[in-house]
């Protein structure tokens, strides 16, 4: 289970995470939703660690996440991935999967682990030689996927993993995700611009504007709200 | 000439010239009055102070305005210094035209270490300088008989007019290029040109896509220091009498670098600070400061270095905000000091406009907020 | 022709030592955009220390391998301590903090011992090997000199390619934020990297040290030698700064043969201009990182 409660974040004179309270089901998928400028980056760069929260908790399996370094909270059990991925292009599609594990496995089960990942994305086994700036935009965020997962995670958080891709990688990346949250080990905030595909496999949904929560409930109520769907998702 | 694209608002104003102007005369009238009260050995060191004030003031545009870096000031000194003496060996031309071409030879050596050193971002001009500050004193080994080798070169003090102390009018000699050097440079910086550097130093991009051309920039501000520098090393053998290697080593570079640091990145008054730091420190202070130690005599040699070295570190670890930041912090006192008072001996107000960029790490607060971005 | 090897053969030799210190500013400056202008000091240092060990009648191999450790312990200190501060702050303090540790470092070793040149022992024979019947300008000592720098360049090509720290100092140095994502200590990986480039300096000092004048200025020209084997390597690459080494080191012993010993610097400073002018980026850089 994560809690966030009033939790606030800013960049000097400008506040992007107002009082922010939500909370993610263990086992469940939860869509974070709003337009640019929202505070939905923040909120997961505060929980991972990356920016400071000024105000508030986050609570995660009995660890108070704020205040703890980023280093600690991924050992905690927490993988973020950020927007774009940010796979390490000037290394091969093997070892950046391995830089995943390293903290955590030795040599054998890393190795393991990393062919379990290449069960889920087997399009990255074909390639684990190449280095990751050869790979097509849907390559490079399974890579970043699968690095997160590396390290079997028990909360993962996914940072607009959709951005840049076509449609149908789209859809098949939001069926591995839904896959992967079928077994129940694995909770998913999952930060998303275009909320229908996030709807479609998310089983809460959280709305964002302008740095603070407008609406906080389940994913089929909130797909079905027209105003909501008009004023903050564009769809 | 160089055509820099700037908006109507960018051109040189009217006031802040007057106001350089009104400083400079009342630092002549100080600097007349201070001379013809001090002994002909104190007149030497006021001269001299002066001359570090210019060096100073040159890296201080190049390095708090502009935002690059120069670790081999001393070379261009020395570039500056052997004109002259070249000059005076060879024929003899007036003072005025001998100075003119030290500082154009300057600027010329300038111009071919910034070309290439400032065509990527990164610590080029840094290493370049550090190079040709070490290289330079092998050239004159090489080629002895033309730079007249250990020995160097003879220069002569100008001849006083009437019955004036020699000494001293070499001394008012320094303080006028110093004043009206400083008055340049404050003028300049109150220019389009000035805004130009503070633009390149904030961001580089930014600066490009409002019309800036970067690297031109990034020239002329290494051009102008390097000019400084020249005018400096000429004057200050006019003081020594003596052209050779052995006036020019590492430490010369080093002693204008953390004068500079200390006396303020951007601020041509923090130049006469950090030159009375230059004059005093390594000849007389560190050997007062061993001497209370009953420190030995290798302590005592190499005290100013040490000092200086630490100087450098302290200063840039205890300034938060980084060169640029105290530069601005430092321009703001000014300004608000000099327009309640009206009063002020500041030679120049280097900073009283606002930066082009106010985003880009401003204050403490956005420094912060930039360290946790990241 | 025998002048022409025998000057190949001592720019070879030279050009390692070069190799050795530009490794350690390529290392740095890839992990923290920094370059160490120190790393010639810090090298000076630790070959003093291992001066004064050797002094006390230990031999040479203990005082080796305390100017080595000495090398890994200052490094490491010099990145807490004073880097770190500033790590975040405009590059140019950056800059001016290791020129002051430069200065600081030659004024401390002038206080404690002197300025005056002095003589460093080395490991093996420094007289010219006899090939048949002629003598060359390659001594037991340059051979050293080669094969320890060799040894160097391999360990951390092994460190870099074999290694998971070698992974995760590679993670920290290219994409910081996200090795800390994945666990990677960022800032102590800086701060190892740090050590191990000073290292690579205290092993360049004490081969420098029996071949020149030892004073506390010693490694001064080594250095700028080095920035330029680096430039011209691409800053970021460690084969490029092992291959801008020798490059340095032949194209300076031919000035230095052919022209005089005192053209070299001016000859260093017109490589730069050259490669700056006709390749900026070096020659081995990598094509990603530098845009700017």
């Amino acid at each position: 289970m994560l809690e966030v409660s009033e939790l606030s974040v800013s960049f000097g004179a400008v506040s992007a995470l107002k009082g922010v309270s939500l909370q993610a089901r263990t086992g469940s998928i939860t869509a974070v939703l709003g337009a640019n400028g929202a505070g939905k980056t923040t909120l997961l760069r505060a929980i991972s660690g990356l920016v400071k929260a000024h105000a508030g908790s986050v609570r995660y399996d009995k660890h108070e996440l704020v205040g703890m370094s980023v280093e600690r909270i991924v050992r905690a059990g927490v993988s973020h991935v950020p927007e774009g991925g940010s796979v390490i292009a000037e290394m091969t599609v093997a070892e950046n999967l391995q830089l995943g594990a390293v903290w955590r496995y030795g040599r054998r089960e890393r190795q393991r682990r990393i062919g379990e990942i290449y069960e889920i994305f087997p399009a990255l086994a074909t390639r684990a030689k190449q280095h990751a700036s050869t790979l097509s935009g849907g390559e490079r965020q399974m890579l970043a996927i699968g690095r997160a997962l590396v390290s079997r995670p028990s909360l993962l958080l996914l940072d607009e993993p959709s951005l840049g891709l076509a449609p149908l990688v789209t859809a098949g990346l939001m069926a591995v995700l839904a896959d992967l949250s079928k077994g129940g080990e694995i909770t998913t905030v999952l930060v998303e611009q275009n909320a229908r595909s996030a709807l479609s496999i998310a089983s809460w949904a959280v709305v964002l504007n302008l740095g603070t929560v407008v609406v906080s409930d389940s994913a089929d109520a909130v797909a079905g709200d027209a105003d909501l769907r008009h004023h903050f998702l564009g769809f | 000439m160089i055509k820099l694209r700037l908006p109507g608002w960018a051109r040189l104003p009217r006031q802040p010239m007057l106001r350089h102007l009104l400083f400079g005369a009342l630092g002549a009238l100080f600097f007349y009055l201070l001379s013809n009260s001090l002994s002909s050995f104190n007149n030497f060191q006021l001269g001299e102070v002066a001359v570090y004030a210019i060096a100073i003031a040159g890296l201080s545009v190049l390095t708090g305005v502009n935002g690059q870096i120069s670790l081999g000031q001393g070379a261009f000194l020395a570039v500056g210094a052997y004109t002259i003496g070249e000059l005076e060996v060879h024929q003899s031309i007036n003072l005025v035209f001998q100075l003119l071409i030290a500082v154009a030879v300057s600027a010329a050596v300038g111009f071919i270490i910034a070309v290439p050193a400032t065509r990527l971002r990164g610590p080029y001009l840094a290493g370049m300088t550090l190079l040709l500050a070490l290289a330079l004193p092998f050239l004159s080994d090489k080629y002895s008989s033309f730079f007249g080798g250990d020995q160097g070169l003879i220069t002569l003090p100008p001849d006083a007019p009437g019955s004036i102390d020699p000494q001293k009018w070499l001394t008012w000699i320094q303080l006028l290029c110093a004043l009206i050097v400083l008055v340049l440079l404050g003028n300049l910086l109150s220019s389009r040109f000035g805004r130009s550097f503070r633009a390149v130093r904030d961001n580089e991009v930014a600066a490009s896509l409002a019309g800036v051309h970067v690297a031109r920039t990034k020239v002329i501000a290494f051009v102008i220091s390097a000019a400084c520098a020249g005018l400096s090393g000429a004057l200050l053998v006019l003081s020594t009498g003596v052209v050779n290697t052995g006036e020019f080593p590492l430490s010369l570079s080093i002693y204008i670098l953390a004068g500079m640091v200390l006396g303020g990145a951007g601020t041509l008054t923090g130049a006469w600070w950090g030159a009375i730091l230059v004059v005093y420190l390594p000849n007389q202070w560190s050997q007062s400061l061993a001497n209370a130690f009953h420190a030995n005599h290798l302590v005592g040699a190499n005290l100013a270095v040490i000092v200086f070295g630490a100087v450098l570190i302290i200063v840039m670890l205890l300034a938060p905000a980084g060169v640029q930041g105290g530069l601005r912090w430092l321009g703001h006192r000014l300004v608000t000091v000099s327009t309640v008072t009206k009063l002020g001996s500041n030679i120049s107000v280097a900073l009283q406009d606002q930066p082009a960029s106010k985003q880009d790490r401003g204050g403490p607060d956005s420094e912060t907020a930039a360290t946790s971005v990241d | 022709m025998r002048l022409f090897w025998n000057i190949t053969l001592g720019g070879v030799a030279e050009g390692m030592i070069f190799a050795s210190v530009a490794l350690g500013l390529v290392l740095i400056f890839r992990a923290t955009n920094v370059i160490n202008f120190a790393q010639g000091a810090m090298a000076m240092l630790t070959t003093f220390i291992a001066f004064s060990v050797f002094g006390k009648g230990v031999g040479y191999w203990p005082a080796f391998v305390v100017a080595l450790a000495c090398g890994l312990f200052l490094g490491g200190l010099v990145q807490l301590v004073l880097i770190r501060p500033v790590q975040n702050k405009p590059p140019l303090n950056a800059v001016i903090v290791t020129f002051g540790l430069l200065i600081l470092l030659e004024g401390l070793a002038g206080a404690v011992w002197g300025n005056s040149n002095r003589g460093f022992p080395a490991a093996f024979s420094q007289s010219g090997l006899v090939i048949g019947h002629t003598a060359i300008a390659f001594s037991h000592f340059d051979i050293f000199i080669v094969v320890a720098v060799l040894v160097l360049v391999v360990l951390v090509a092994a460190l870099f390619r074999f290694t998971t720290l070698g992974l995760r100092m590679r993670a920290a140095a290219f994409a910081p934020e996200a090795a800390r994502l994945l666990g990677v200590k960022v800032s102590w990986l800086l701060t190892l990297g740090w050590s191990f480039a000073a290292v690579a300096g205290a092993l360049a000092g004490l081969l420098v040290a029996p071949t020149s004048v030892f004073s506390p200025t010693f490694m001064d020209l080594i250095l700028v030698y080095a920035f330029t084997a680096a430039v011209i390597g691409g800053l970021d690459s460690p084969v490029g700064a092992v291959i801008g080494g020798l490059v340095t080191g032949l194209a300076l012993a031919y000035v230095g043969g052919y022209l005089g010993g005192a053209l070299e610097p001016i000859g260093a400073l017109v490589m730069l201009i050259v490669v700056l002018m006709i390749r900026p980026e070096g020659l081995f850089a990598r094509p990603t990182a530098r845009r700017v």
